[in-house]
């Protein structure tokens, strides 16, 4: 994915495949959503 | 070697290639979002720091760090997100988003790691300056360098893009918490509290973390747009088609009309954030409510988590919808609907509705959000793409400011209710008013915002290098 040195990115770069698309938003997804979780189960115990 | 790094940083090593997708570039913003937006669980230090020598939370010995020696790290912090954004932003049009986020990325990460020094030393000066000083020039400088691509790379969606990023700012806090709580609790044994190694792995972990989004992010390159996209002639007089420079955007009114809508949307989100716990449990009280009825403070502490929740989820929604509504009635919907629901908030507490006020505290979170998300899209609608990030950075000492005299005004207005001798809701009405107050000068800040002069355009042959 990154640009190899000495060479323009703009012509070495491979097109990004849907997978890469899928693993990076994976990377930020999870903690996000554990975050989200975590606040989440904080959050329940003002209807109990 | 020394070259070869320093030019995987360069903006010109950064334009993506044909058939880059731009879905990357999100993710990317995220991850540095994610990772300063710890600074908002910063307070969750607050009670091991001030007992580093006594060992106990609940009996802080004389040399002990005191409340108010630690509120000061989150000050410094904040003044200086504000700052570093003002001055560095200019710099980061310059060099682009790569060089920028390892700035934000060394900074962050190594303010953690000074202030474990600081900690370790218990030298407070030394956590001044490595979170404050240091980690509050990572934020601000984080915090705006991918804003200016992701208007870039979404120019038929500014608002959800920028929304997108700035949502992790929000949930960077929600994850920081936690994992501070666990770190601390795995490392109690090995240093006081265990709060030192804990800076130094949150520090270590911030700084891999936000390396993803340093070498994910791309610019596109010049004259690029998304497949099929047709970019409106004039769709509103309120979306300019032209640039504006920082430096010339800093002497239009419409600036600082934007500056005064920024810093009253905070200053009033801020109202709630600093009394939404004590006015719960204050006003719906075993007393108010009935016996064990009442809001206890881990019912509190979960409607403190509650708010955050929306905070992050507003942030997405009305910057999302800011897109098909329109920036500046985005704005009016903020303060319209807002000066009602805080002028309600009084009421709902004395009444003993409690559902009611949950859900009104969690709209006016959301719009809270929602302020920080829309005003990348609407400085890119007054003042074009090209220096945006730039001038989002000088804008945000907007928020530097309210961050610092919001919280002093509201514990004011509420400390001097208290000491007339009033209690419950009542302690908090003048709390919600003054910040209906604040929504006002806001409301007419938005309205009064125009389009800029064309005067203070960038000729076109000048504005072509800056693309990108």
């Amino acid at each position: 994915m990154n640009p190899q040195p000495n060479s323009h990115p703009s012509n070495s770069e491979e097109p990004s495949s849907a997978m890469s698309v899928a693993l990076a938003w994976l990377f930020v997804g999870v903690p996000l959503a554990w975050g989200v979780s975590q606040t989440f189960i904080k959050a329940l115990a003002l209807f109990n | 070697m020394a070259d070869n790094s320093a030019s995987l940083l360069d903006r010109s090593r950064t334009v993506a290639g044909p058939g880059y997708n731009r879905w990357l570039v999100p993710p990317a913003a995220l991850a540095i979002h994610l990772a300063i937006g710890q600074a908002y669980a910063f307070s969750v230090f607050k009670k091991p720091m001030g007992a580093l020598i006594s060992g106990n939370v609940d009996a802080p010995a004389p040399d002990d760090w005191t409340a108010g020696q630690l509120a000061v790290i989150f000050s410094i912090a904040i003044v200086l997100l504000g700052l570093s954004a003002a001055v560095f932003g200019k710099w980061l049009e310059r060099v682009g988003p790569r060089k920028a986020m390892m700035a934000s990325a060394l900074c962050f990460g190594g303010g953690f790691l000074i202030a474990s020094l600081g900690v370790h030393l218990h030298q407070i000066w030394l956590v001044y300056f490595g979170y404050g000083f240091v980690g509050g020039c990572g934020l601000g400088i984080g915090y705006i360098s991918p804003v200016s691509t992701l208007i870039k790379w979404f120019p038929d969606r500014p608002g959800v893009a920028t929304g997108m990023a700035i949502m992790g700012f929000g949930g960077g806090a929600m994850i920081g918490s936690p994992l501070a709580v666990a770190l601390m609790a795995q490392f109690k044994d090995m240093a006081p509290m265990g709060v030192a190694p804990t800076f130094i792995v949150m520090g270590l972990i911030y700084l891999a973390f936000m390396m993803f989004g340093v070498f994910t992010i791309r610019v596109p390159a010049e004259g690029w747009k998304p497949e099929g996209y047709v970019a409106p002639v004039t769709s509103s007089a309120l979306i300019t088609t032209a640039n504006v420079d920082a430096d010339n955007a800093i002497k239009t009114p419409q600036f600082w009309l934007l500056w005064v809508v920024l810093c009253m949307n905070v200053t009033a989100g801020i109202g709630v954030l600093e009394s939404a716990s004590p006015l719960i449990q204050e006003s719906f009280s075993d007393a108010a409510m009935g016996a064990g009825r009442g809001v206890t403070a881990a019912a509190a502490a979960g409607f403190v988590g509650l708010l955050s929740l929306f905070n992050l989820l507003g942030r997405f929604f009305w910057s999302s919808a800011s897109d098909k509504l329109g920036r500046k009635p985005t704005y009016m919907i903020y303060f319209g609907l807002g000066i009602a629901l805080y002028a309600l908030v009084p009421t709902l507490a004395a009444s003993a509705s409690l559902t009611l006020f949950v859900v009104v505290c969690c709209v006016i979170m959301s719009m809270y959000g929602g302020g920080f998300a829309t005003i990348p899209a609407y400085l890119r609608d007054m003042f074009g793409t090209m220096q945006v990030g730039a001038i989002h950075g000088r804008l945000l000492t907007a928020w530097s400011t309210a961050g610092i005299l919001g919280p002093l005004l509201v514990n004011y207005l509420r400390d001097n209710q208290k000491a007339k001798g009033l209690t419950g809701a009542a302690a908090y009405e003048s709390v919600f008013y003054t910040m209906a107050g604040v929504l006002v000068v806001g409301f007419i800040a938005n309205i009064l915002v125009t389009a800029v002069s064309e005067r203070y355009h960038v000729k076109k042959a000048a504005a072509a290098p800056a693309g990108a």
